[in-house]
């Protein structure tokens, strides 16, 4: 984010107007996918007829609720530049962790802590191998995705049941006002991205992060303090991720190691969609939202048009490829 | 020695040579190596068989690291040409020919090589960042190759397509065939042209390069046109071996063992140097630690966990800040505290 107060170069007047141009153009990106959003909604009430219902509204954030978690994690780190895969294998590790050590009769106030620490851990090794040994993310993400996917075999091979109140209370209790439900799980979700949008947008933290994003030289001559907010950034996807993994498990009523195949690549494109670019320096925490919504609407279309499943990945490629040529252009015009 | 140790490969083949060392320990019978009906049989063998997929893919993968790329689509074009292949066998009326099988396979080379041409125009010419041009095909692919299958698992008997994975060839399996040809094709357009300090130059400075007189929009666009093509070897490779086109689970996460195995060879993910000898010994290290853990009864489920420990230890070695803390510690000074990237990298 440049700020229109420490222009070196150039006259004042020139500064603030590209500071309002990169500001809209990263505003651009994030209103096209409300567009997107809403046009979609548009579409499908004109074809399917009594499509936005409350129904339908509760049930896309009650199924996306766990994505939209890991998307803010997510959002952080693309802020920054860097990337975190680990986070499909985490919500695998920290559900399963949770199912085996519920089925050893730990109670439930023990267990659901413990199953977001694991997240954190994983996170942890990440981010000390990004930000003190400067592997780059995508390696030493691998490498948490590895390790994750690994430890959720090694606590169990096969799926393992959960039956505790404490953990199903996420999803099976239903807060319910006419037709509209919501979930604690729901509201779990909403309340992270409420923090974030704190976090990243009021907070020294906050901006410390797009400034690395920005340039993370600038940012670290500017005395900021580079390292430490990297490590910490990789630690919230990985809170994220554990606190994902407990709504999933809660969701599926299940441990299990193969959980979260590939959803380090959903979290990825509904961040991307959300208008966030993946260089780091803009984007928003709100864009991640829409974007997951956007995701989650395109599955629940192609269920409603009852085509098969697979167009899912032949549709967000399609969107993903639109959004960052989209990008791209915004981009180079803000350049020229 | 100390030329030695400094080498860019010594800690690499030290580790492959461990793996094999643990391997003979837990059973000595690893190493030996038996003739049948004028076939060479063995784990050794089987190590240089099965490795062939994730060599081809590999090697395109490095190249593409090597112009300061990613190819994430590997996976996804590796079940595509499984796919394309085996419907076009599975429609024909005569799966057991040759021809067929010909056909069958060019057809399939052709739509991956398309494919990558398509990454190498998303990246090139429009401009966008590899990780994120080639995660669209990522997603998009693996739809297309259910697409192709209608979402069923295609299965073929055809004896020329099942020789291409389990066939022997002067008593070698035919697959190590390709991998080597591979290897060495690419080796030599690289090594014995300027090909391949061009790849390179691109890799260090794209926009430099461009000015040196480096065509190098034509260079990027080429290397990810190589790695859709090997990527489709590969899906050729995988879909003879088990004779079925399976979209969902075909080249699932290759991407990443690649990736890896280009990493432990010592080429860095900044671009700008790449060691086809490095690749060969990723790609090996891999094999073995997979058949290792089979071996010592350990549930193959949990070889992530090796895996993770693999990438740690040896992006800890490659990471500038353990070099250092190294050095310090043994008290050699050097001229200039702070050194190039590339330099520290290419150690």
């Amino acid at each position: 984010m440049s700020a229109p107060t420490t222009s070196l170069t150039g006259t004042r007047a020139a500064v603030f107007v590209s500071a309002v141009r990169s500001r809209t153009a990263s505003w651009a990106s994030v209103l096209a996918t409300v567009g997107m959003l809403v046009l979609m909604l548009a579409i499908g009430q004109a074809a399917f007829g009594d499509f936005i219902t409350p129904r339908l509204i509760s049930s896309l954030f009650l199924n996306n609720s766990f994505l939209i978690v890991l998307a803010v994690g997510m959002t952080f780190v693309i802020l920054t530049g860097g990337i975190d895969l680990s986070v499909g294998s985490v919500i695998a590790f920290s559900g399963l962790l949770g199912a085996q050590l519920l089925a050893h009769g730990w109670p439930s106030i023990v267990v659901i802590p413990l199953m977001i620490l694991s997240g954190t851990v994983i996170g942890a090794i990440t981010g000390v191998m990004v930000a003190f040994f400067e592997i780059q993310p995508f390696i030493a993400s691998l490498a948490g995705m590895f390790l994750a996917r690994g430890l959720a075999y090694v606590v169990s091979l096969k799926s393992l049941p959960i039956s505790d109140g404490g953990v199903d209370w996420l999803i099976a209790t239903q807060f319910t006002v006419g037709q509209w439900s919501v979930t604690p799980g729901v509201i779990l979700a909403l309340l992270f991205v409420a923090c974030a949008f704190w976090v990243l947008h009021y907070t020294r933290f906050g901006r410390t992060v797009y400034a690395i994003g920005g340039n993370a030289q600038s940012a670290r001559l500017m005395g900021l303090s580079v390292t430490r907010t990297t490590f910490i950034v990789y630690l919230i996807s990985g809170t994220c991720a554990g606190v994902a993994g407990l709504i999933f498990a809660s969701y599926t009523g299940s441990g299990n190691p193969l959980a979260g195949l590939g959803m380090e690549l959903d979290a990825i494109a509904a961040v991307v969609i959300g208008g966030t670019i993946l260089t780091g320096g803009s984007g928003y925490v709100l864009g991640s939202l829409c974007g997951v919504l956007v995701y989650g609407l395109i599955q629940i279309t192609i269920t409603y048009m009852s085509i098969d499943s697979w167009w899912t990945y032949i549709v967000i490629g399609a969107l993903l490829l639109i959004f960052v040529v989209f990008q791209r252009l915004l981009g180079a015009r803000r350049r020229a | 020695m100390k030329r030695l140790l400094r080498h860019r490969l010594f800690w690499p083949i030290v580790a492959l040579v461990l793996l094999i060392a643990l391997n003979t320990a837990s059973r000595p019978s690893f190493l030996s190596i038996t003739i049948n009906d004028g076939a060479l049989y063995g784990s050794l063998v089987d190590i240089l068989r099965n490795s062939a997929q994730l060599m081809l893919v590999a090697v395109g993968m490095m190249l593409v690291i090597a112009t300061r790329g990613i190819d994430l689509s590997v996976g996804a074009v590796l079940a595509v040409s499984g796919a394309v292949t085996l419907t076009w066998i599975a429609g024909s009326s005569s799966p057991g020919s040759i021809e067929t099988v010909a056909t069958a396979i060019a057809l399939g080379l052709g739509v991956t090589l398309i494919l990558g041409l398509w990454n190498g125009f998303l990246v090139s010419v429009v401009g966008i960042q590899p990780i994120i041009a080639t995660l669209v095909l990522m997603f998009a692919g693996r739809g297309v190759a259910m697409l192709i299958t209608q979402g069923q698992i295609t299965t073929i008997t055809s004896a020329p397509y099942t020789f291409i994975a389990s066939g022997h060839l002067l008593g070698l399996p035919f697959a190590l065939y390709i991998s080597v040809l591979v290897v060495l094709v690419v080796s030599l357009l690289v090594r014995r042209t300027a090909l391949g300090m061009l790849i390179e130059s691109v890799g260090i400075n794209p926009e430099a390069s461009r000015l040196a007189g480096v065509r190098s929009r034509g260079i990027i666009w080429g290397v990810y046109a190589v790695s859709g093509l090997l990527a489709g070897g590969a899906g050729i490779l995988y879909s003879s071996n088990i004779m079925a086109a399976d979209a969902n689970n075909a080249g699932l996460n290759i991407e990443l063992d690649a990736i890896l195995a280009v990493v432990i060879g010592g080429t860095s993910l900044m671009g700008g140097k790449f060691s086809i000898s490095g690749t060969v010994i990723g790609v090996l290290i891999l094999q073995t630690l997979t058949s290792t853990i089979t071996f010592l009864g350990i549930p193959p489920a949990v070889t992530p966990v090796f895996k993770a420990v693999v990438v740690i230890v040896v992006c800890l070695l490659q990471s500038r800040r353990v070099r250092e803390l190294i050095l310090r510690r043994r008290k050699v000074s050097r001229p200039s505290p702070v050194e190039p990237l590339e330099a520290v990298m290419s150690r």
